[in-house]
């Protein structure tokens, strides 16, 4: 039973930071904007957090200077895909190699502890919340356990689900953003700014991947390790594509990728007729997946039509 | 200059408006003035910058030197939103729809009225409505855009324009992916507008459409306006050569043919796309030696993807390609075609047809590098290239007649030549053509189809493809009709014009 919450519970806490990165590819892609460098955003997020948070020992400076560092990251990316009309996988990849450098570089050259950051206490991180006098009653307590336990950024990343939706299909900015991702040119002719809109998509985009690297670093984890996302970012454009570019199926696709990797941190040292399983057999798991998802999905997904395309008045 | 508009302040007045793209002089000081309530034809060759003048007008563009004035009133036009609160709207050549979008949301796409889209949707419905009474406009509101049939998706453009309270509307080429019939409801509309006061602006580069339905036609030519006149008073062959510059011959000339043995023999093709849908639907005919035989139908009814089959690109699904007595439709190879003597003038000019960053001595021999004749083993002799360049862009031509010239640089039509340079001069027993004259200026188009009836006169087989009927009706001896994949029915050159719009409408079929 304790096994079952606890493999629920980290389900959840797995899903975070998936679910925002996937919300963060959805806004951007949606607008037309590719968005390889979700993993880049998030990891300089996840290292800005547990640097700011160290150092000012507030978790709440740490986001806030954490989603700076994402939206600079991101802006460098609108102005080469959107001002430059670059290739925008060749900008998300250098956004990635970027933060995965600079992150070591700077981690070492301030806390001396080969680009880790140093621990952080219980006030620099974001707790999980805790109802210890419901933790003993039947059904309630597990559930408790379950859903309850988690950080408030685990909470906003839920709640962003269907209010990116919602954003999508009923307000003034979610029409004109989706028009932009189809037929740029329709929208301009409508007498909206184009790169604007892409702008604002980009930004949108760098706001939650800062989210996701905070609660990475500092709800997840207490502290940055190199390379700690870990591919999150790549799993969920994953998501992302087999969701089909839509906020319900994403958070549906984030779920099941983050019970694997549950499943993949509960099964470790576990074996089969007496033959252990090697941990990075279990640990391999999600990303089979995403892979076999993809081959046997994607053609049924349909991206965006102006997706990656730079947008130029001439056709 | 005034016609019926007398009195009354005019719609538009555009003065001295000069523009230029590079070392391009797309527009040279042009004026023109655009009545109140009336339709205003602007008619001349692809590039005489017809398309860079609305393009000004809507905000798209900015001129570099001018004036415009809406009303009688100065304006200054930054951006399309400027242009729309001007009262100015467009419906693009290319249409600016966002294909997943309902109807309603492609309507209200940049006049929400607010954050939320609810209010205006529900606006947009109703007034959708109204216009639909008012214009023969009617559309489904809540279809998806990109499921609707192109005449269709037009209206939408149509009602985009209207909901967002244009009283000029500004079409370019509107006709050009229409059946007649379909046209025909275009200038019923058209008319609608006017009689309601509104102002229309047609660009167009067909003289009929001129002469059927706008009160005043001005001329463009090389980035000037040339001629403005009153409808009424002028003809098409004023017309033809005053967007020309030269007297031209607008009715090709050609005797009868004189058919021999069967080349080409086409047996029950069809050809499914990856999501099993027959492009090509059991199809059958036969082209004889010495004769021209024209498909026509509205773009997208499968003639591509026929084409595609009998020039190698494509394998049929399931069907023979008898070509000389041998199934070319196993080979499914475009050079092995080629070898046994098809050739074939691809309908996209762009991406099948050239390869822009190459010269032009380098696409006269593509297709054909591997001869022996251009050069030993792997080595090309660039001399004999250049030689073979150089003859052919004389015989055909070309200007300018440089082999050295990227293709990219030479205009639409002298493109086409260097193609059909190419392919007549391979000496090939079938010529198959798609779109021969898409974008191509009047003077080429001549020169082209008198090319094209000299090699059927040679007594070789010509098979043609082109959603531009009059060009059908002129050239072929054989008119076949393609709708969804299939083909309607088979008539002969003097076939009537509604009779075929009815054909490539689908509403007719023969008896097979």
């Amino acid at each position: 039973m304790d096994l079952y919450v606890e493999l629920l519970a980290s389900t959840i806490r797995m899903s975070v930071p998936l679910i925002l990165a996937c919300l963060a590819g959805l806004w951007s892609e949606r607008a037309g904007i590719v968005d390889i460098g979700l993993e880049g955003k998030m990891l300089i997020a996840a290292f800005v957090a547990a640097s700011a948070s160290a150092v000012y020992g507030s978790a709440w400076i740490g986001l806030i200077l954490a989603i700076a560092a994402s939206v600079s990251f991101a802006l460098v990316h609108g102005y080469a895909s959107i001002n430059q009309r670059g290739n925008q996988v060749v900008s998300g990849v250098a956004i990635n190699m970027l933060a995965a450098g600079l992150a070591v570089v700077l981690g070492n050259e301030w806390f001396r502890e080969g680009g880790r950051t140093p621990a952080l206490p219980p006030e620099g991180r974001f707790m999980p919340f805790e109802f210890p006098s419901l933790d003993d009653i039947p059904i309630i307590g597990p559930l408790e356990r379950v859903f309850l336990s988690h950080s408030i950024l685990a909470y906003a990343a839920i709640a962003l689900v269907p209010l990116t939706a919602w954003a999508l299909a009923r307000t003034r900015f979610g029409l004109r953003l989706r028009a932009v991702g189809e037929n740029p040119h329709a929208v301009d002719t409508a007498g909206i700014s184009v790169a604007a809109l892409r702008y604002r998509a980009v930004i949108i985009a760098g706001v939650l991947c800062g989210l996701s690297g905070a609660y990475i670093s500092t709800s997840l984890s207490s502290s940055f390790v190199r390379d700690m996302t870990a591919g999150g970012g790549f799993m969920a454009l994953a998501a992302l594509i087999f969701a089909n570019w839509r906020a319900y199926p994403a958070l549906g696709a984030c779920l099941l990728f983050g019970f694997l990797q549950a499943v993949g941190n509960f099964t470790q040292g576990a074996s089969v007729g007496g033959v252990q399983i090697p941990v990075q057999f279990i640990n391999m798991l999600p990303y089979v997946l995403t892979v076999v998802l993809l081959a046997g999905f994607i053609g049924k997904s349909v991206p965006p039509k102006a997706s990656g395309i730079p947008y130029t008045k001439d056709r | 200059m005034h016609g019926d508009g007398d009195g009354m302040t005019p719609a538009i007045e555009l003065i001295g408006i000069d523009k230029r793209f590079g070392s391009v002089h797309a527009n040279k000081d042009v004026t023109l003035e655009i009545a109140q309530g009336s339709i205003h034809g602007i008619i001349g060759e692809n590039g005489a910058g017809k398309s860079t003048l609305m393009s000004i007008l809507f905000g798209f563009y900015h001129a570099d030197k001018g004036e415009i004035r809406v009303k009688g009133q100065p304006v200054r036009i930054k951006s399309s939103s400027d242009a729309i609160a001007l009262g100015i709207g467009m419906v693009h050549q290319h249409f600016m729809l966002v294909e997943p979008f309902t109807v309603l949301e492609n309507v209200v796409l940049g006049a929400e009225g607010g954050a939320l889209i609810g209010p205006a949707l529900d606006k947009a419905r109703a007034e959708l409505t109204r216009l639909a009474a008012d214009y023969e406009l009617d559309v489904d509101p809540d279809a998806i855009v990109g499921e609707l049939p192109v005449g269709l998706q037009q209206r939408v453009e149509i009602l985009k324009a209207l909901f967002k309270g244009a009283e000029t509307l500004i079409l370019d080429e509107p006709t050009g992916v229409l059946t007649p019939d379909e046209a025909d409801h275009l200038f019923r509309i058209l008319g609608t507008l006017r009689e309601q006061g509104k102002t229309v602006i047609l660009i167009t580069h067909k003289l009929r459409e001129i002469m059927a339905i706008t009160d005043r036609v001005s001329v463009m030519r090389r980035g000037e306006v040339v001629a403005t006149r009153e409808t009424k008073q002028t003809n098409v062959e004023e017309l033809a050569e005053l967007m020309v510059g030269r007297h031209v011959l607008l009715r090709v000339e050609k005797g009868p043919s004189q058919p021999g043995e069967t080349v080409l023999d086409v047996r029950n093709l069809t050809w499914k796309d990856r999501k099993g849908v027959a492009r090509v639907d059991n199809v059958s005919f036969s082209v004889r030696k010495g004769e021209i035989v024209g498909i026509a139908g509205v773009s997208g009814n499968g003639q591509s993807e026929l084409l595609d089959v009998i020039s190698g690109i494509t394998r049929p699904t399931s069907g023979q390609v008898i070509f000389e007595g041998k199934d070319i439709g196993i080979l499914g190879d475009p050079r092995h075609v080629r070898a046994e003597g098809l050739a074939h003038v691809p309908e996209d000019r762009q991406h099948r047809g050239l390869i822009g960053s190459f010269d032009a001595s380098e696409n006269v021999i593509l297709g054909w590098h591997h001869e022996e004749a251009l050069g030993k083993g792997f080595r090309l002799d660039r001399d004999k290239v250049v030689a073979r360049a150089r003859a052919e862009m004389e015989e055909f031509d070309v200007r300018p007649p440089d082999p050295f010239l990227k293709s990219s640089k030479f205009s639409g039509g002298n493109q086409q030549k260097l193609i059909i340079a190419r392919e007549i001069k391979s000496n090939p027993d079938l010529l198959i053509v798609g779109q021969p004259t898409r974008g191509v200026d009047i003077g080429a188009i001549e020169y082209i189809h008198k090319r094209i009836i000299q090699l059927r006169d040679e007594g070789k087989a010509v098979l043609l493809v082109s959603v531009e009927l009059d060009e059908i009706r002129s050239m072929s001896d054989r008119i076949l009709v393609m709708f969804a994949g299939r083909i309607m029915g088979e008539r002969g050159p003097g076939a009537d014009e509604r009779e075929l719009g009815l054909l490539m409408a689908g509403v007719a079929k023969d008896a097979a």
